[in-house]
């Protein structure tokens, strides 16, 4: 029972900040069709500028104030980048965002250099909220929760209670028919772009310090986030929730299982060699390849993905 | 010295344009990355390399002339590195060295042996200072590779010995990194703990894919669940820091054997979570008594800000190539490695002896334990994070040797 | 390579003049460059043609954007080391020469087995599929110590059984002629495969998938081919570096190498034929010896890489052909003097650049030790050397700006000039 709950509770969080990386792209990706390679550099980004600002001005303002510049750094991305590769097409954006995410990196390695940096949790959120059984529950994971679902009610109220998102769900859609209406798409690509980089630059302030602040952070989530759209379903907002709730709770309890590959075999009444380097494969061993697994199975059966709408 | 004056007098003159050290004559190729994900190993191992060399070059060199560091930058890979040696055979280098990663050391390794039974008026010597994989020693070993760092068995060695003695590890859990090393560790560590302390049990083992997992806790509440008091893990970098963390933030009480705690940005990775939980074993640490590196690291550190000297190793290494250059009168490389082998050398922590059999240096090992610094066993923090690491234990040379199944083809 | 674009068939007589004469240059190459390093690095850049022509099959041909294309390079690499160490047992009666063939034949496998997942969709949703299956198989690599080595990987000997015709396989040119021999061979299929209806459907579904239902074919089916066979000569690329190297490792298989063809297809301009043939000897040569000039080679290849997305997206190949066009025309010269205008904002902008980058770098790593630049040691502690660079980034970017309009004046002259001739 202990092992449940706390596995839950671990699998909610992490699948949470899943979401809060994958909701940005998964907007982007259905304003302006492209698959932002670039969107866990601007997480990356997010923790560092973080940092520096928390050095300088604690902890809180950083919460405000790194995912607002992150946010201008991707206007001004798209403004002078990634708009002119739109000419080219998909293709030569995605290679855009492609190439961006290896300057980023270059760029983060060179300004903050190439170990880790000191990015720590503020004293204030340092300690125990509760004790499950024998388990702590840290604050910080309770913030990092109270974060993330405050950004999905915002994201939710902004979508459909405003006449920005209104536009911005009517492009999820028909984003020709948004066009014809007479609206300035550059300019709201703009916002969407700088908008979806924001948040998750905002996952890059709460998990920086929660996990690890350094240049290889980008590329350690980077492929599990085009996972978790994929599998919810590309241009899904909802799918990418479902997604990264499923993929956080099942990757934590497929840790927590001792099963084998020759216990699985066994079920279906297959008997596996005991000595073979395939039958000693546990479970746990697989867990953090589950989701690529899950990609793959989904595509398979279900192409669209778990809520998708398009089929791409 | 025949390299000098051979047709590559071109090759070396354009060297010297871009590294600019007039007086340099024995060139050490370093080949480790300098690029990329592991950028900040391959050049802090630089760094160290070049601060030593220098005390080298002041205090005489090497058989009359001075010695000098080329680095090649392999990326990591094994491929690239095979191609950085082509360009150091090239070059008229003789030596190389590396130390990250085990698959590169067994590239270097097959190709240096290779070329020195082509060429051998133009033998290449490889001395490596971190690779642990302990076949190197074993079943691969080479005339042409010398070692100067115990190799993971011989840690393990080291750590389960600790344990003999430490009644209060009862219930071990072993996690790794799924790929050689990690799979090597969890071998040793079952098999040497089965012989020296029957009575421990080992509540659970699992292994996970290197460099993916973002959140251990996962993990950690399955070595909640099996109630362990200590774990053993040979996971380094972002594998190790991650796994503290959750640790700290589950509220677990166990003690974490590690091979790599102690430097390159870990410990500032782990921070707080890390005091009095992890212990680690290795050559040297900045709080050894009698400490006699301890001006040569703090200059290190005052010159490189971000850096902390962290392989003492590497200092044993080039001194005791210098003095078996000047006993050999020779740099040579066959000569060179003729001196070094059987070599008893007063290193800084104690003596050293470069086992003959296998070409692997005995030298002491320490485990030390992550802790708050306090101007007394703790005297100097680590990376500016206000922790050090205090010395629970001394290992002697000797008791670090394991026995070799190296069956060496001599020159 | 588009097929209504007819190019000239493969037999036509000025085809056969100019593959034998890239057959000849590539005899006589290694009697230019015979020290080791030079030799080593030709070798690599032959390897790395196969494998970005075979990119190019899925990306250029197809419209297939593959971000794990490392996988079939990888496998074959890793069937053909196993092979040869069973050889090497005496298990086999196979000659060295033709090892290549079991890379090709285990490419082809893997992209049956992985073709028919991924080549369900096209566009996005193909990317990512490649991109987790890259994912899975690197991961996957790394369980496996038994069939994939482990860290070390799994190393062999080439020189095994007797010398054939005199040929052992030990010294490394006479590996640079196997590459050479099967780089050309690779070649000339892979072109030979733009010629067959295959080719010309891969083009149609690529440029419109929905006509070549009309027309009666099933793009998935056209799409699995394609991917079947590029994976195929990505398994001979791998075959030719296993044996190259005479060692395996899981990096083969990653996400970099994946990274890296995609690179070098686009960099040199996957609309063309030979285009990854030029972006993989530059790639390489990049790769290898700007890493040993500085270490900022990274922030480099970025940079370059990113320009050429924006500002050259047909790639080096699309340049090239602008300019073969107008000297064919013999109108070249109307563009050139324009150039001589750049070359002095271009100097400026490229050194403000690389002397700021350098800095940086610098100062990063040891800023109380000068920089050493061509020569010059700079001080990177005082402002002077960084407003300096500045300087000249900022006026070049100002003259670049200024002189651009006569480039580009000069090319509609000449392109008007062009036009009018061809039309009387």
């Amino acid at each position: 029972m202990e092992f449940v709950l706390v596995s839950l509770l671990n699998g909610i969080t992490y699948g949470m900040l899943l979401f809060m990386l994958s909701s940005g792209l998964t907007l982007i990706f259905s304003m302006m069709g492209v698959l932002n390679f670039a969107h866990a550099s601007f997480y990356m980004l997010g923790a560092y500028f973080a940092y520096q600002v928390s050095v300088i001005l604690g902890f809180w303002p950083a919460l405000l104030v790194a995912p607002l510049l992150v946010g201008l750094c991707g206007v001004l991305i798209e403004r002078y980048g990634l708009r002119n590769a739109h000419k080219y097409g998909h293709v030569a954006e995605l290679l855009f965002t492609f190439g961006l995410s290896f300057l980023i990196e270059e760029i983060v390695r060179l300004v903050w250099g190439k170990a880790a940096v000191d990015y720590r949790i503020p004293e204030a959120l340092n300690g125990t909220l509760f004790t499950l059984f024998s388990s702590n529950f840290p604050i910080y994971k309770g913030f990092m929760m109270l974060v993330s679902v405050g950004m999905l009610l915002a994201l939710y109220a902004l979508l459909t209670r405003t006449r920005t998102g209104l536009i911005v769900q009517a492009a999820l859609s028909r984003p020709d028919m948004v066009e014809a209406l007479g609206h300035n798409v550059p300019r709201i690509f703009m916002l969407v772009f700088g908008g979806g980089v924001a948040l998750a630059a905002l996952a890059g302030v709460i998990g920086g310090n929660a996990f690890i602040t350094e240049p290889g952070m980008a590329a350690a989530v980077g492929t599990i986030v085009f996972v978790v759209v994929v599998v919810g379903g590309l241009g899904s907002l909802a799918g990418a929730f479902v997604a990264s709730l499923l993929i956080g709770i099942v990757q934590t309890f497929a840790v927590g299982l001792n099963v084998s590959i020759t216990d699985i075999a066994a079920l279906f009444g297959v008997e596996l060699q005991a000595s073979g380097a395939m039958a000693r494969l546990t479970l746990t061993q697989l867990a953090p390849i589950l989701p690529y697994l899950f990609m793959v199975a989904i595509l398979v059966f279900r192409p669209r993905g778990l809520m998708g709408a398009r089929e791409s | 010295m025949s390299f000098r004056i051979s047709n590559m007098q071109l090759l070396a003159a354009l060297a010297l344009l871009f590294t600019g050290s007039a007086l340099a004559q024995v060139k050490i190729a370093y080949i480790d990355p300098l690029s990329g994900p592991f950028a900040n190993v391959g050049d802090a191992g630089l760094k160290q390399f070049k601060e030593i060399v220098e005390q080298v070059n002041q205090t005489g060199g090497a058989a009359g002339q001075k010695l000098e560091m080329v680095p090649f930058d392999n990326k990591g890979s094994p491929q690239e590195s095979l191609i950085n040696f082509k360009s150091v055979t090239d070059q008229g280098i003789r030596y190389i060295t590396q130390g990250n990663g085990s698959g590169v050391a067994h590239a270097l390794v097959d190709a240096v042996s290779k070329w020195n039974a082509r060429n051998p008026d133009k033998t290449v010597l490889f001395l490596n200072y971190a690779a642990v994989d302990p076949t190197l020693t074993n079943e691969k070993c080479s005339f042409w590779h010398f070692r100067f760092d115990a190799n993971s068995d011989m840690k393990m060695e080291a750590i389960t010995n600790f344990m003999e003695n430490d009644k209060k590890v009862k219930k071990v859990f072993i996690l790794g990194q799924d790929y050689a090393h990690g799979h090597a560790v969890a071998k040793a560590a079952k098999a040497m703990l089965a012989a020296k302390r029957p009575d421990v049990k080992i509540v659970g083992e699992d292994l996970h894919p290197i460099g993916r997992v973002k959140d251990f806790s996962p993990y950690v509440a399955k070595i909640k669940a099996a109630d362990a008091d200590t774990i053993i893990t040979g996971n380094w970098g972002n594998d190790l820091s991650l796994l503290v963390k959750a640790a700290k933030d589950a509220g677990l009480k166990a003690k974490f054997y590690t091979y790599y705690a102690g430097g390159l940005g870990t410990p500032t990775a782990m921070g707080a979570a890390g005091e009095g939980q992890v212990l680690q074993l290795t050559e040297w640490h900045m709080n050894v008594q009698p400490n006699k590196t301890e001006a040569f690291a703090l200059a290190f550190n005052k010159k490189y800000p971000d850096l902390d000297f962290y392989y003492l190793r590497v200092n044993t290494m080039v001194t005791m190539l210098a003095k078996a250059m000047n006993d050999a009168k020779s740099t040579d490389p066959t000569r060179v490695a003729r001196q070094l082998e059987d070599m008893h050398y007063q290193a800084d922590t104690g003596d050293v002896w470069m086992r003959k059999s296998d070409h692997q240096l005995i030298q002491p090992l320490y485990i030390s334990i992550f802790a708050k610094q306090d101007g007394k066993a703790v005297k100097h923090d680590i990376e500016h994070t206000g922790y050090g690491f205090k010395t629970l234990a001394s290992i002697s040379a000797r008791d670090t040797q394991l026995p070799t199944s190296c069956v060496m083809e001599r020159l | 390579m588009n097929c209504d674009a007819s190019p000239p068939p493969l037999l036509h007589p000025r085809r056969l003049v100019s593959w034998g004469v890239l057959l000849a240059v590539l005899i006589v190459l290694p009697l230019l460059f015979s020290k080791g390093f030079a030799l080593s690095l030709l070798c690599q850049i032959g390897i790395m043609v196969i494998f970005a022509l075979s990119y190019n099959m899925l990306l250029g041909q197809t419209g297939l954007l593959s971000f794990g294309h490392a996988v079939y390079f990888g496998i074959g690499a890793f069937a053909t080391m196993h092979t040869l160490n069973l050889l090497g047992k005496g298990g086999l009666p196979l000659p060295v020469t033709l090892l290549p063939l079991v890379g090709g034949l285990a490419g082809l496998l893997a992209g049956v087995l992985f073709g028919y997942v991924s080549t369900k969709r096209a566009g996005t949703a193909f990317a990512m599929i490649s991109l987790g299956i890259g994912e899975l198989v690197a991961s996957a690599s790394l369980m496996f110590p038994a069939l994939f080595g482990g860290e070390g990987g799994i190393s062999g000997n080439r020189v095994v059984g007797g010398a054939v015709l005199g040929i052992s396989y030990g010294p490394q040119i006479e590996m640079y002629y196997l590459i050479v021999g099967w780089a050309f061979i690779s070649m000339l299929a892979m072109y030979a495969l733009t010629q067959t209806p295959l080719g010309c459907m891969a083009n149609a579904v690529r440029d419109n998938p929905e006509r070549v239902q009309f027309v009666g074919y099933d793009p998935q089916w056209v799409r699995f081919m394609m991917l079947v066979l590029s994976g195929g000569f990505a398994g001979i690329a791998g075959a030719l570096s296993a044996l190259n190297y005479e060692i395996v490792t899981a990096e083969t298989l990653g996400a970099q190498t994946s990274g890296a063809v995609l690179m070098m297809a686009f960099v040199g301009g996957v609309g063309w034929f030979h285009g990854p043939i030029i972006g993989a000897v530059l790639i390489t040569l990049l790769q290898i010896a700007l890493s040993g000039l500085t270490k900022a080679w990274l922030f480099y290849f970025g940079l370059f890489f990113l320009c050429i997305v924006l500002y050259l997206p047909g790639g080096i190949a699309s340049l090239l052909s602008m300019h073969q066009r107008l000297w064919k025309a013999r109108l070249l010269g109307w563009v050139l003097p324009s150039y001589v205008r750049l070359a002095l904002p271009l100097t400026l902008v490229a050194c403000g650049l690389i002397g700021l980058v350098e800095m940086a770098y610098q100062r990063a790593e040891a800023a109380e030790i000068p920089l050493r630049l061509l020569g010059a040691s700079i001080d990177v502690t005082l402002a002077t050397p960084w407003l300096g660079a500045l300087a000249a980034l900022c006026g070049g970017l100002v003259l670049l700006r200024a002189s651009w309009p006569a480039v580009t004046g000069a090319w509609r002259r000449a392109l008007l000039r062009l036009e009018s001739r061809e039309e009387t």
